[in-house]
């Protein structure tokens, strides 16, 4: 890669002056995704900003009917939370699907939200939980949080600081895994709230990234049943088509893998 | 079998080092003064290099030079070579292109060399390599082997029209068209043996180093033959004499064919370390192993069998078109020609077969030998051309087989293989005892009760292996010898170390050829150390690759045995006053049978090497060296059978059950055996299920990282089921066939053979990715 | 270039070095632990695998930054004197490596897999932790052996101490 400054930031207010003081700055979290890229010298940032260290930014708290990330927390931690295993088994067990063992450690919710890839897993359940996104200067829900392809609403500089999800009646989250690069080839997670609203959201599938799934949402609304899913047909129209998977492939594994999420969420 | 003999499965003695870091792999080595490389290479598939702009590179932090392909023209090296001669069925000799090392004038793929920059650290050299400005005009690419093929299409080479490097053929045409005439029933078959990238965990690498006092190179390079290097870098590149070039192949971390051959990289690192006079490295990254190491396979075929009225075969015929890439590679011609179309018989007793071979350039990049090498396109050609046959037949699968299996040794087949043993009916029985073939009616049903598709198929393979007699390939074209060498010594005081051409790098050679002298003298193996990779200390040897280095090298190292015990026997008799006839070697000891008169090995050596009491005549010392050369191939065989289970909704192919029965001869290291058949059938899975190098129209190699080529991990491959069955070679004093290759040759067919028996489509291409698998089972949008 | 303080197997260091280098290379380059190896240049084949802080982590994935402070161990540093980790005697035992490269990375990241479930582990589950390693020799059948077997001698050893 190319040189770079590495500053490790104390606290929220100190990794926001240090990302203004840099030229051209980005902050670093788990460093899984951002560091390859770097590596790959597609970006070149002049300095990066580490946040892994920010006490403020890590842990899960259960309170109620929320569940609250901070943003630094690894994937790791979050899965293995024995708090959250029980208010929302379905985000835990998503956790513990990403990336592999080595990267888990590392990873952090608040890096794969910003960084917003169409195929990483946290999305989906953002969306489909209604959660809100949390940054150090204002709070953005979940459905104005992502707009496409490795593009958010945060403004330059922003930093996530936690996730707060509202706790669901049902969840569920089922991922078919790319062959080559065990991200989502299509995700879905499926979610009931307490007063009986469904929402579906798909990650992978398109090149926007996560979307919703009206259909399917109408059919669970209707019927909480993965059979209640058999006869729909999910267009393939804007979805992705390569090598590893077909348009209609994916709109297949979106009804196939929310029928799995539904079984999944009980 | 002694507890370290022929037949034990002693635990490795390389493995210390492996698995405490201690292992010294190319990129481990540090060497006084050393730069660093960075190529500068194409972006375009097909581009005339009209100027090479430097002057910001070298202006940059670090940098020593910036060389290019001109300089490399200018300073006489030469290109690199295809080593095997083959002609068309005109007789008109092969017609190939200049491969330079670095192109001074034409880029023909992605990926390919032009200017390399030298700097003291890598990322210096990195940054100022994107700093080199190249001013390229793009030319149109053909990509695939139909656009080489098609009328008007873009040229690669002045010297092969058409794209065209040959036009090959083998068998007997007016015989299978005779036989075709007579067939009851002939069964046709389309199919695509796809593109593969070798892939070893460790990326290709050197250090060059110059001693310009001695005008002597130095070269540490991650090969699997470090001699071929020496001999190919100093007869056909010009870089020096072979007595002034020393290659040394210290751990490599993997091979499977893509470190046999002698690339640009190390040629461009020994010519700059002379011209900068510092020791240059270059070490690969992944991307650079996608788009530059040898990749293999790449074929597309039609094959039909014809059938008499009782299901025996009347003949086989075979058109295919192989893809060579952009520059014919060092051994890329015999690959698809005398290392494929050779093993069309399979395990078949098959009166005539006709087989046309067209090997085409594409601007892609350039193929040659990987794990199996040829043999696994034959090998899956025919098993599925027979499951596919067994169904339109309506006959069952192992059933017709085992009507048209040979069955009498030796069998001369119609394409010049002549196998000399085997029992195909002893490894098919076994693996249908072992998969339960009787029950999976019944569990077929019961998955298809639960909402799973269930399927099995077979894959009855055999191999051409122990590479090889020296005058039967040379008589068709092979530039080399495919003998090894071996050297015995003996030290004065007892321990042993054999010098062996072989190269090990993860086959376990140090243990193995270990096992062979423990046998031998009743030795521990550590008494004995193997030595091999350095050209300064081994003789010339050929190098592993082929599944040879039992069968070839083991024997060239029993031949060197059987020269030392002659001789220490003669001393041992003469100080024990005995005659020779008489004397026995058990547990170190040359005893004199039935007396209590022994010498020990140690004592024998030492009288060797003090010369005080010598047999009258005798050289003083105890070494002794072999070249052996093989009589014939070697015929590994066997049965896989593949029991998988498709999830319709997704396409997904899980394993029920892989069961494998192999005949490999003798085995020396039964544990060491198993892993190579693991690694092999992982990779043969890989080639069905996963792996495949895709380029588009334009010639990019749109797999180009782990991101997008799948390779198979834990998780995508079963726990094997291995078993063995034994018809020793009759070719060479061990009795092995050898088993580095089997299962990347024969598992691809018993894959794709069972997911089209679960969907019931038995039109499937490979990767039969669960994207492939789910269209294949619900059609097309 | 900045001045990095760590531990790494139980000696402490201090580097200068350029803010871009990786921790992979600081154990290779400058403190000449080449037992850490790089495969891929994607994050996904684990050659690289260190302990970091008692974790499994990619040590081409972090900059030397982030492993200010922190104590890291390597594949040089997980025996005893003479005396093998089991995780390293079971590889040796059960034939778990061919060529060697891939195995510094495989044995730390199965010790971790290990240290994460206790010797509750079966076949299918060590499959399925391993996907951040990838093996081009063994085929991973004995791979997923010599783990479960070293799981035994390490609960053994466990309960021992």
């Amino acid at each position: 890669m190319y040189e770079t400054h590495y500053h490790r930031a104390s606290s929220v207010e100190d990794a926001a002056a240090l990302f203004a003081k840099g030229s051209d700055s980005k902050f670093l979290a788990g460093g899984q995704t951002l560091l390859p890229v770097m590596k790959q010298r597609l970006a070149a940032p002049t300095d990066v900003v580490d946040l892994a260290r920010i006490p403020a930014m890590i842990g899960v708290e259960v309170s109620g009917d929320t569940v609250t990330i901070k943003a630094a927390t690894t994937h790791y931690d979050v899965a293995t939370n024995t708090a959250l295993q029980k208010a929302i088994p379905a985000l835990a067990a998503l956790a513990g699907m990403i990336g592999d063992p080595a990267v888990r450690y590392r990873g952090t919710i608040g890096g794969s939200l910003a960084n917003n890839d169409p195929a990483a897993d946290y999305p989906a359940a953002v969306l489909a939980l209604n959660a809100t996104v949390k940054t150090n200067k204002r709070s953005i829900n979940g459905d104005d949080f992502f707009k496409g392809l490795f593009t958010t609403a945060l403004e330059d500089g922003e930093i996530i600081t936690a996730v707060s999800f509202p706790v669901p009646a049902k969840a569920g989250y089922a991922k078919f895994r790319h062959p080559a690069s065990r991200f989502a080839l299509t995700g879905v997670f499926v979610a009931k709230d307490k007063a009986g609203n469904v929402r579906v959201a798909a990650t992978g599938a398109s090149s926007s990234g996560v979307m919703r799934v009206p259909s399917i949402e109408q059919a669970l609304k209707a019927n909480w049943s993965a059979s209640a899913l058999d006869g729909i047909r999910i267009s393939a129209d804007g979805l992705l088509s390569d090598i590893h998977g077909a348009a209609d492939y994916r709109a297949n594994l979106i009804k196939v893998m929310a029928q799995r999420a539904v079984t999944e969420a009980g | 079998m002694g507890v370290e003999g022929i037949g034990a499965s002693v635990v490795r003695k390389e493995d210390k080092r492996f698995i405490t870091g201690k292992g010294r792999y190319v990129d481990d080595i540090k060497l006084q003064g050393m730069t660093h490389a960075q190529f500068v290479r194409s972006p375009h598939a097909h581009a005339k290099v009209k100027g090479i702009d430097s002057s910001a590179a070298l202006k940059m932090p670090g940098v020593v030079a910036v060389l290019t392909g001109q300089q490399i023209v200018d300073d006489k090296v030469g290109n690199l070579i295809c080593g095997w001669a083959v002609s068309s069925k005109d007789g008109t000799p092969m017609k190939m292109g200049a491969w330079p090392a670095m192109a001074p004038e034409t880029v023909r793929f992605v990926g390919q060399a032009v200017a390399v920059v030298i700097a003291e650290t890598k990322n210096q050299a990195k940054d100022a390599a994107e700093a080199v400005v190249v001013d390229y005009e793009e030319l149109p690419a053909v990509a695939n082997i139909r656009a080489a093929i098609a009328p008007g299409a873009a040229q690669l080479h002045p010297e092969a029209p058409g794209n065209v490097v040959y036009d090959w053929a083998i068998g007997d045409e007016a015989a299978v068209k005779d036989a075709f005439s007579k067939a009851a029933n002939v069964v046709t078959l389309e199919l695509t043996n796809n593109r593969l990238v070798p892939n070893a965990m460790e990326p290709r690498a050197a250090i060059a180093e110059y001693n310009d006092a001695e005008e002597h190179f130095t070269l540490y390079t991650t090969s699997q033959n470090p001699h071929v290097a020496r001999l190919v870098l100093s007869a056909f590149y010009n870089i020096a004499p072979e007595h002034k070039l020393r290659v040394i192949a210290p751990d490599v971390g993997g091979g499977f064919g893509s470190k046999i051959f002698i690339y640009p990289e190390e040629m461009v690192a020994l010519w700059a370390s002379k011209k900068v006079n510092r020791p240059v490295k270059w070490t690969g990254d992944r991307t650079e192993a996608f788009l530059t190491d040898a990749h293999g396979r790449d074929h597309v075929s039609k094959a039909e069998l014809a059938f008499d009225k009782d299901n025996k075969i009347l003949g086989l015929r075979v058109k295919t078109h192989a893809n060579f890439g952009a520059y014919m590679s060092l051994f890329s011609s015999s690959v698809p020609t005398y290392l494929y179309a050779t093993l069309l018989s399979g395990q078949y007793n098959i009166p005539a077969i006709y087989a046309e071979v067209m090997g085409v350039y594409t601007n892609s990049s350039p193929v040659d030998a990987y794990r199996g090498a040829g043999r696994p396109e034959a090998s899956f050609l025919i098993e599925r051309l027979m499951e596919t046959s067994a169904r339109q037949l309506k006959v069952d699968p192992a059933e017709l087989r085992r009507k048209n299996f040979i069955t009498v040794f030796p069998h001369q087949t119609p394409v010049i293989m002549a196998y000399d043993t085997g029992d195909f009916n002893a490894s098919l029985d076994a693996a249908l005892k072992t998969v339960d073939y009787a029950g999976f009616p019944a569990r077929q049903a019961k998955a298809k009760s639960e909402g799973k598709l269930r399927g099995i198929g077979f894959s009855c393979y055999i191999e051409a292996c122990g590479i090889a007699p020296s005058k039967a390939v040379g008589s068709l074209g092979a530039g080399v010898g495919l003998w090894e060498s071996a050297e015995v010594r003996v030290n004065p005081v007892g321990t042993i170390e054999i010098l062996t051409g072989s190269h090990s790098h993860g086959q376990g050679h140090e243990t193995t050829f270990a096992q062979l002298i423990s046998e031998r003298l009743g030795v521990p193996i550590s008494q004995v150390q193997i030595v091999h990779g350095d050209t300064d200390k081994v003789q010339f040897g050929m190098g592993t690759y082929g599944s040879r280095s039992l069968a070839v090298g083991g024997s060239a190292i029993i031949k060197a045995m059987e020269k030392v015990e002659a001789k220490a026997k003669k001393i041992a008799a003469h100080q024990l006053e005995a005659s020779e006839d008489d004397i026995v070697i058990e547990n170190g000891e040359f005893k004199v049978t039935g007396t209590d008169k022994s010498i020990a090995l140690p004592m024998v050596a030492l009288a060797a090497y003090t010369a005080h009491n010598l047999p009258d005549g005798m050289e003083p010392g105890l070494k002794e060296s072999a070249f052996y050369d093989p009589s014939n191939f070697t015929f590994p065989a066997g049965t896989y059978i593949c029991e998988i289970e498709v999830d319709p909704g997704t396409g997904k192919t899980s394993f029920v059950n892989f069961v494998a029965a192999d005949d490999f001869g003798r085995l020396i290291n039964p544990m060491i055996v198993e892993g190579q058949v693991h690694g092999g059938l992982t990779q043969g899975i890989g080639q069905a299920l996963l792996e495949g190098a895709v380029y588009d129209d334009s010639g990019q190699l749109v797999t180009a990282s782990f991101m997008d080529y799948a390779m198979p991990r834990a998780d995508d491959v079963p726990t094997y089921k291995l078993q063995h069955t034994t018809t020793l070679c009759p070719g060479n004093p061990l009795g092995v066939k050898g088993c580095g290759e089997a299962g990347a040759i024969g598992a691809s067919a018993a894959v794709i053979n069972a997911i089209t028996n679960a969907i019931g489509n038995n039109k499937l291409e490979m990767p039969a990715t669960p994207d492939r698998v789910w269209h294949a089972i619900h059609g097309q949008a | 270039m900045s001045t990095v303080k760590l531990t790494v197997n139980g000696r402490a260091v201090s580097a200068e070095v350029e803010d871009r280098t990786l921790l992979v290379h600081l154990l290779r380059d400058h403190l000449n632990l080449t037992g850490t190896h790089v495969g891929c240049d994607t994050s996904q084949c684990g050659a690289c695998v260190v302990h970091v802080d008692g974790r499994a982590v990619k040590s081409c994935t972090m900059l030397v930054g982030q492993a200010n402070g922190a104590n890291v161990t390597t594949i040089e540093g997980i025996s005893k004197g003479d005396e093998l980790h089991p995780m390293q005697a079971a590889f040796r035992d059960n034939h778990g490596l061919q060529c060697g490269y891939c195995t510094p990375g495989m044995i730390m990241s199965a010790i971790d897999i290990v240290n994460r479930h206790g010797g509750q582990l079966d076949e299918a589950t060590v499959r399925q932790e391993l996907e951040g390693n990838i093996c081009r020799c063994t085929g991973y059948h004995n791979i997923v052996k010599s783990v479960l077997d070293a799981a035994g001698r390490m609960k053994v050893s466990a309960a021992a101490e």
